[in-house]
């Protein structure tokens, strides 16, 4: 854990301090702390995928001209509530010739790095699950363990079109890792630290013109065409090209176990829009800093009053970015055609992969030529 | 005896449990795609273990490259070329499976000896947390670099021989000899491995 001197609002300080008033051990007092922003961000990360399921019933109907849900509560925000019961009390089917624990694993093992990569989103200056100090590093890596759920399921449902459609996902998030890791490097160099809190304290500097899409308009470029290939988003979702493979890997699958796949590719559309506004975007930063409008207005930025204001600005800011990114995504997959294979992988090794070489290089005679720019 | 500590206590004892189990598993089981599968969980779970030496760097790194390359591309090949194949019976299997684990048990028994006789230096250093991604780049920029760039070179060979190999097939014919060469991947005695690209 990275101590952190700098002024916000510090809940676990806080918390564990009006505890061990209350006469806990400091040890205790922290075991309690542990589970509470655990289960927050969780929650956080499923109401997230709720939103995202009405953003893009909504979206899509609108591109179509159509209405879209409407009568499951106000303007149908109830409707992917809906949506998850029906999932829930549908029949779990496991095909006879299938290979049962493979099955049941594979899409457990599609969400659960996803939902571990949630450890190092911050939302502000302390809060965040816990400042790990190789951060993006690690959603990096834990993004490379889904692959192997997705063979596992493709291989276990015996089924051809679902072992092709695994090995085309696998194929596809490894093609896109690359350049993926390369364009995050490109940033890492900048801010000299892999932790997602360094990063972001960055671009806090001048508001909106010190955020990394103005030193990177490549790298996020690259960065955002390989988040939505890793997603398997449109027009990357060759996985579950349904002309061609009926729906990949998914084939078999219903009930619960299909809406884990569901859930896994609805969470990690959400993580890796908040890890561009983290990265690209300021992350929690308003585009005018906080710190001069405080003086502005003659208000002491260490202030309870004037904290608790400029954290919930940051958690909005934060959610406002990845929402509009998400908005994007979802625009995107209902008005462009899908790739064919061939066309994604060449994308990606013979396009992607040497523009993001090129991109770090540039980074680094840049960051040699203006250091005060660049990141010293 | 601490929260912490005993969270570490605990931490070891599941890691150790499903690196040993899962090993043995990857080693004894006939199904080679459970095989595989079990080795990304020993894999994951080395990397757990690099976690409680505080080494994260080098866990989020054996993650990356065994669990979400080495492994993945195990899983590839085992998965392209899935043909069930009667294996003609070995004579004597019940022999050469004992005396293999003669083998291994021995050297099972050399190297406890080894790690018991040894005078290891506790505790040993601190380790650098945080401060490890500096380090390591330190380390292979400097007193390292030969292997490194040693190692960058074998990628590259590999990489071309790959592509090599792999591009065969598109040839019509033998550039020196002027045979038509052989659409298969057959690998050939005769036929040179740098071909004229351009088609005859």
């Amino acid at each position: 854990m990275v101590t952190n001197t700098a002024p916000g609002l510090d809940l676990e300080a806080s918390f564990e301090q009006a505890l061990q008033g209350l006469g806990l051990s400091p040890g205790a007092a922290h075991l309690l702390w542990l589970p509470l922003p655990m289960v927050l961000v969780l929650v956080a990360a499923v109401v997230g995928v709720l939103v995202n399921v009405w953003l893009e019933r909504k979206i899509s109907a609108a591109v179509q001209q159509r209405i879209g849900p409407e009568y499951a509560g106000a303007l149908g925000v109830l409707q992917p509530i809906a949506d998850g019961m029906k999932l829930v009390f549908k029949e779990d089917i496991i095909p006879a010739r299938a290979d049962g624990l493979l099955f049941t694993l594979g899409p457990v093992l599609v969400l659960i790095p996803v939902i571990l990569s949630w450890l190092v989103v911050p939302f502000g200056q302390h809060l965040l699950i816990s400042n790990v100090g190789i951060g993006i590093f690690l959603w990096i890596s834990l993004s490379s363990i889904q692959p192997i759920g997705l063979l596992m399921s493709g291989y276990a449902s015996n089924n051809k079109y679902s072992l092709l459609g695994g090995l085309r996902a696998a194929a596809q998030s490894i093609s896109y890792e690359i350049p993926l890791a390369l364009a995050v490097l490109a940033v890492v160099m900048m801010s000299n630290s892999l932790s997602t809190v360094d990063i972001v304290d960055q671009q806090t500097g001048a508001g909106i013109l010190s955020w990394n899409i103005w030193r990177q308009p490549v790298g996020f470029v690259i960065f955002w065409i390989c988040a939505l290939a890793e997603c398997e988003r449109l027009p990357f979702d060759l996985p579950e090209a349904e002309e061609e493979l009926v729906a990949g890997y998914q084939t078999e699958y219903s009930g619960m176990k299909f809406a884990l796949f569901y859930l896994g590719s609805y969470i990690n559309l959400v993580l890796s829009a908040l890890l561009v506004s983290v990265l690209y975007l300021g992350g929690w930063g308003f585009p005018i800093p906080v710190e001069w409008l405080a003086g502005w207005l003659g208000q002491p930025i260490d202030a309870p009053l004037v904290q608790l204001i400029t954290g919930s600005v940051g958690i909005v800011m934060t959610v406002l970015k990845a929402y509009l990114l998400v908005f994007l995504a979802i625009l995107l997959r209902w008005t462009t055609p899908r790739v064919r294979i061939d066309q994604l992988l060449d994308l990606g090794w013979k396009f992607l992969l040497p523009i993001a070489l090129v991109n770090l290089l540039i980074t680094a005679a840049l960051k040699l030529a203006f250091p005060v720019a660049f990141g010293g | 005896m601490t929260i912490a500590s005993t969270a570490q206590l605990i931490c070891f004892a599941a890691l150790s449990a499903t690196l040993v189990l899962g090993a043995l598993g990857v080693v004894l089981l006939p199904n080679i795609v459970y095989s595989a599968f079990l080795l990304g969980g020993v894999f994951l779970s080395v990397a757990g273990l690099y976690l409680l030496l505080n080494a994260s760097f080098v866990a989020a790194a054996q993650v990356l490259v065994y669990v979400g390359a080495v492994n993945v591309l195990i899983l590839f090949a085992i998965m392209l070329v899935n043909k069930k194949e009667t294996l003609a019976v070995i004579p004597g299997l019940p022999l050469r499976r004992l005396l293999s684990g003669a083998v291994c048990g021995g050297l099972f028994v050399l190297l406890i000896r080894v790690a018991f006789t040894t005078a290891w230096p506790l505790p040993g250093p601190l380790p650098v947390g945080e401060e490890a991604t500096i380090r390591i780049g330190e380390h292979l920029f400097s007193d390292y670099l030969l292997p490194f760039e040693l190692a960058s070179v074998l990628l590259l060979m590999s990489m071309i021989g790959a592509i090599v190999l792999a591009r065969r097939d598109v040839l019509s014919s033998d550039v020196i000899t002027g045979e038509s060469v052989d659409q298969g991947l057959i690998e050939k005695s005769r036929s040179p491995l740098l071909l004229d690209k351009a088609p005859r």
